[in-house]
């Protein structure tokens, strides 16, 4: 089954890491897209800032356009990769090792991707 | 003598959780495998009371369940899909590896990706084999309510892909925790029900049963063990727990009235999850359980264990209640005044809990200070002021004899 994986953090609490602790952090998630290349289909992608964000929504007289993320939530998604695995439990025993999981605020998201159409038929 | 209701219970017990498992495998579909075994259970309620139980009650299920699928197949788009999956209709009975597909089913139940509420009603639809109305009656909650939490979760499982197998080793121990936790409110549960004749399943009888068929099942896990050991002792003691509607505390109870042989079964339960060196505070609920149940009088039971069995408890779930239980235990070893003293220094962080102030109450009036027991029960009343703090109470108190033994 394909899952969407959406990683989030909080900026607010990431500004309070030890800057040496996130660099080791970093380089642990390099190897850790690494170690799971095997699960990993279509290309996932990491954003730039929540600061870049632009958000285009409803309105009464046609879409309008606004600055930033499309809540006001404290977490912000920073990526997002999407695996191919047998099923939830492989899902979640990926996931449960990223290793940003160690940082304060840091949540991912694990969603199934729609595969059958035919529910919608 | 057990009652048709009695018999009907077990039956289902016995065979839906199996059944659930063996038709998602073989149609490839939990909610609709769910849907027709819960199908059946509710025609097999109306027609073994009304006929008796047929002789081979697994296959009149099986029948029934099967048929309600291939029904339910007809009415989806990927029949045809599915049916060639499926093969052919009909099939012998085997009875055969139902306890690891039961284990498996419970553990997909318990998995920690549904919602906490909906675990326990789905495992006892699926797993137990009760129905919706059942279950609403058990959880004082709409049938709506209760039939929508279900869907949601079963759904869950189908579209999100959470499989119906066993966890792998590394993962066996914590899963297994929520699985625990699910029996052990159902237990609860029960126990609190079991005084109206409105139920016609023991939900207590239940838990107790599938906390046995977890330890047998997985014989290596010490915890299981020591669920199955604390469910079956307490369960002993149910028949002495309510007089005329109204609960018996434990000091209180007829003691011949319990099921002694039940007790000494849980004992040896509590040895055999012993041996595997695991402690756990399910295990040191069941030793405590024990000590009160064997004691010949509340006097004489040896209170002294119990106080130490509580401290060790403490360190595996410092949880208020387990620390308050440790203080009334210990009130019993060095009197009401040294456990006074120690409850005071709880002061603090346990200032908004009413049980604090019910448990201080109970330590002033032996003392004598009745203004100041007065003051501390109106103190705990006042805590459980709004509708859902005392539903809350409620629960709690009747809970407490799990906790504290009554």
């Amino acid at each position: 089954m394909k899952y969407v994986l959406m990683y989030t953090s909080r900026p607010d609490l990431a500004e309070q890491t030890d800057p040496e602790a996130a660099q080791a952090i970093y380089k642990r998630v390099y190897e850790w897209f690494g170690e799971n290349a095997g699960v990993m289909a279509d290309s996932g992608a990491e954003l730039l800032g929540v600061e870049t964000a632009t958000t285009v929504k409803h309105g009464s007289d046609g879409a309008v356009v606004v600055d930033g993320p499309f809540n006001e939530a404290k977490e912000v998604i920073g990526g997002f990769s999407v695996i191919d695995v047998a099923d939830m439990d492989a899902a979640i025993a990926v996931v449960k090792s990223w290793p940003m999981l160690d940082l304060p605020g840091v949540a991912v998201e694990i969603r199934p991707m729609v595969e059958d159409y035919s529910q919608f038929e | 003598m057990p009652t048709t209701d009695d018999l009907l219970a077990r039956t289902l017990r016995e065979e839906a959780g199996p059944l659930v498992a063996r038709l998602s495998r073989r149609f490839g579909d939990f909610d609709l495998a769910e849907e027709a075994v819960q199908g059946a259970v509710v025609e097999a309620l109306t027609s073994w009371r009304r006929d008796g139980p047929p002789d081979r009650p697994g296959a009149w299920l099986q029948v029934a369940a099967t048929r309600n699928a291939m029904d339910g197949m007809r009415h989806r788009d990927r029949q045809r899909a599915l049916a060639a999956r499926a093969g052919a209709a009909g099939g012998t009975y085997d009875p055969a590896d139902g306890t690891d597909d039961r284990l498996a089913l419970l553990f997909a139940c318990c998995h920690p990706a549904l919602a906490p509420d909906a675990r326990l009603a789905l495992t006892l639809r699926a797993v137990v084999g009760l129905t919706t109305p059942q279950i609403a009656r058990a959880f004082l909650v709409h049938e709506s309510t209760l039939a929508q939490r279900i869907v949601r979760a079963k759904r869950k499982i189908v579209s999100a892909g959470i499989a119906l197998t066993v966890p792998p080793e590394a993962d066996l121990t914590a899963r297994l925790d929520d699985v625990l936790a699910v029996v052990y409110v159902m237990f609860n549960e029960g126990f609190v029900s079991s005084t109206g004749p409105t139920q016609d399943r023991d939900l207590a009888a239940d838990a107790v049963w599938l906390a046995g068929v977890i330890a047998t099942s997985l014989p290596q896990e010490a915890e299981a063990w020591g669920l199955a050991a604390l469910l079956t002792i307490q369960h002993a003691r149910s028949r002495a727990r309510f007089a005329d509607g109204d609960l018996v505390l434990l000091r209180d109870q007829d003691r011949s009235l319990w099921d002694h042989d039940a007790i000494a079964e849980g004992e040896r339960l509590i040895e055999r999850a012993a041996t595997l060196r695991r402690p756990g505070r399910y295990q040191l609920q069941a030793a405590i359980a024990a000590v009160h149940a064997t004691g010949a009088s509340w006097a004489e039971t040896d209170w002294l264990q119990i106080s130490l069995l509580y401290e060790e408890l403490a360190r595996h779930d410092p949880s208020p209640v387990v620390r308050l239980n440790r203080i009334v235990a210990h009130a019993q070893v060095a009197g009401p005044g040294d456990a006074l003293a120690w409850l005071e220094t709880l002061a603090g962080p346990l200032a908004d809990y009413h049980l604090f102030h019910a448990t201080r109450a109970e330590l002033l009036a032996a003392l004598g200070r009745d203004d100041e027991a007065a003051a501390a029960n109106r103190r705990a009343l006042e805590l459980t002021a709004n509708d859902a703090e005392r539903r809350l109470l409620a629960t709690r108190l009747h809970r407490r004899p799990m906790s504290d033994g009554s």
